[in-house]
């Protein structure tokens, strides 16, 4: 089975039901899971604080949500996490692609990379970080944390999990 | 008309729907007009409304409307196209488009000069998009709930705001209350 199957799986056996994405190409493979399984209701969004707002909503309507994104989107949401997500106590799974690691092509992915883990300790947001793939078996526990704290929690996913990019 | 006339008078309206109210001013006015458990105050994050509102409409059935102002939409416009594809007919936004970012000194919006955000939610492809004048926003806003057809309203509106206390309520119990009320 692959990663993205796995994850997909996971997410669905937890309950997570209404899911929201902003693209990124080393999340394509969950992204197009996503889209295929009806347990899940998928929003594409056009901007990672909208997906936020999507979600907040869902959760409130009753669904368990949870939302897909770059790293480069912690620069875009802090405002939201903060005045929305935790200001009003909802759990947020926030699986994350953690561009700017190890084996990273494009070099202005490392200008957000080295503040991320930063930005996400300021805001005092449980950050677990997938390097290897057997680092993915602690997924169903992670979402199981997250809806029972009532958080925004942050899943970094880094090149090296993903397998690099391919074409290097 | 300003922005508090219209929800004093459509507040008979809102009352029986779940309501997600835009930061600011707006949730200020409909907390001292007509404080419900129905009704979603946002304490803060600009722009995030109509977003909110859709999620919970995709999320349940009861029939949600997003009230949201032109500065805060401008501010999230690629909600638009969001709504327009993702359609779930108990969804409203409506817009009350008074030309000017009321909550921070009616600073003018691009809304109120060259920028229509009626003709911008069409051509996004919402499909029931309803222009109307301040007056009839309590008629405009009844017809698309019984229409039951996912539907945006631009109101055009006068600027102008009142003095009025801010929320006090704590954000945990206004999210609490109004969940309780989504499942009653």
């Amino acid at each position: 089975m692959s990663i993205s199957s796995k994850i997909v799986d996971d997410f669905v056996a937890q309950g997570v039901n209404f899911i929201t994405t902003v693209p990124c190409k080393q999340l394509a493979g969950v992204i197009d899971e996503v889209e295929e399984r009806p347990e899940i209701h998928h929003i594409p969004s056009n901007k990672e604080d909208e997906g936020m707002g999507l979600c907040a909503g869902a959760f409130m309507g009753g669904k368990k949500p949870a939302i897909i994104m770059q790293n480069t989107a912690i620069g875009v949401t802090i405002n939201t996490l903060a005045t929305l997500t935790q200001y009003y106590r909802m759990p947020l799974p926030m699986l994350i692609s953690y561009r700017g690691e190890l084996r990273e092509p494009v070099a202005c992915q490392v200008e957000m990379a080295v503040h991320t883990k930063a930005l996400l300790n300021q805001m005092l947001i449980p950050t677990f970080h997938f390097h290897k793939e057997a680092d993915a078996a602690e997924l169903p526990e992670i979402l199981k944390y997250t809806f029972m704290c009532n958080k925004p929690v942050a899943i970094l996913t880094d090149a090296s999990f993903w397998g690099g990019y391919g074409d290097q | 008309m300003i922005r508090s006339e219209i929800l004093r008078e459509i507040a008979p309206i809102l009352r029986d729907h779940l309501v997600v109210c835009n930061i600011g001013l707006p949730s200020q006015e409909l907390h001292m007009i007509d404080d419900q458990p129905t009704n979603f105050y946002m304490l803060g994050t600009m722009g995030l409304s109509s977003s909110i509102g859709l999620g919970m409409a995709l999320a349940q059935d009861k029939t949600v409307i997003s009230i949201d102002g032109d500065g805060s939409v401008l501010t999230n416009l690629g909600t638009l196209p969001t709504i327009a594809n993702n359609v779930t007919d108990n969804y409203i936004l409506m817009i009350i488009d008074n030309g000017s970012y009321g909550s921070t000194g009616d600073q003018p919006t691009y809304a109120g000069k060259k920028t229509k955000l009626e003709a911008v939610a069409a051509a996004c492809g919402c499909e029931n998009v309803v222009t109307c004048k301040d007056v009839d926003t309590g008629k405009v806003l009844q017809a698309a709930i019984d229409s039951k057809k996912m539907t945006v309203i631009v109101v055009k509106c006068d600027s102008g705001n009142i003095k009025l206390p801010v929320i006090t309520m704590d954000p945990v119990v206004i999210r609490d209350r109004f969940m309780k009320a989504v499942q009653a």
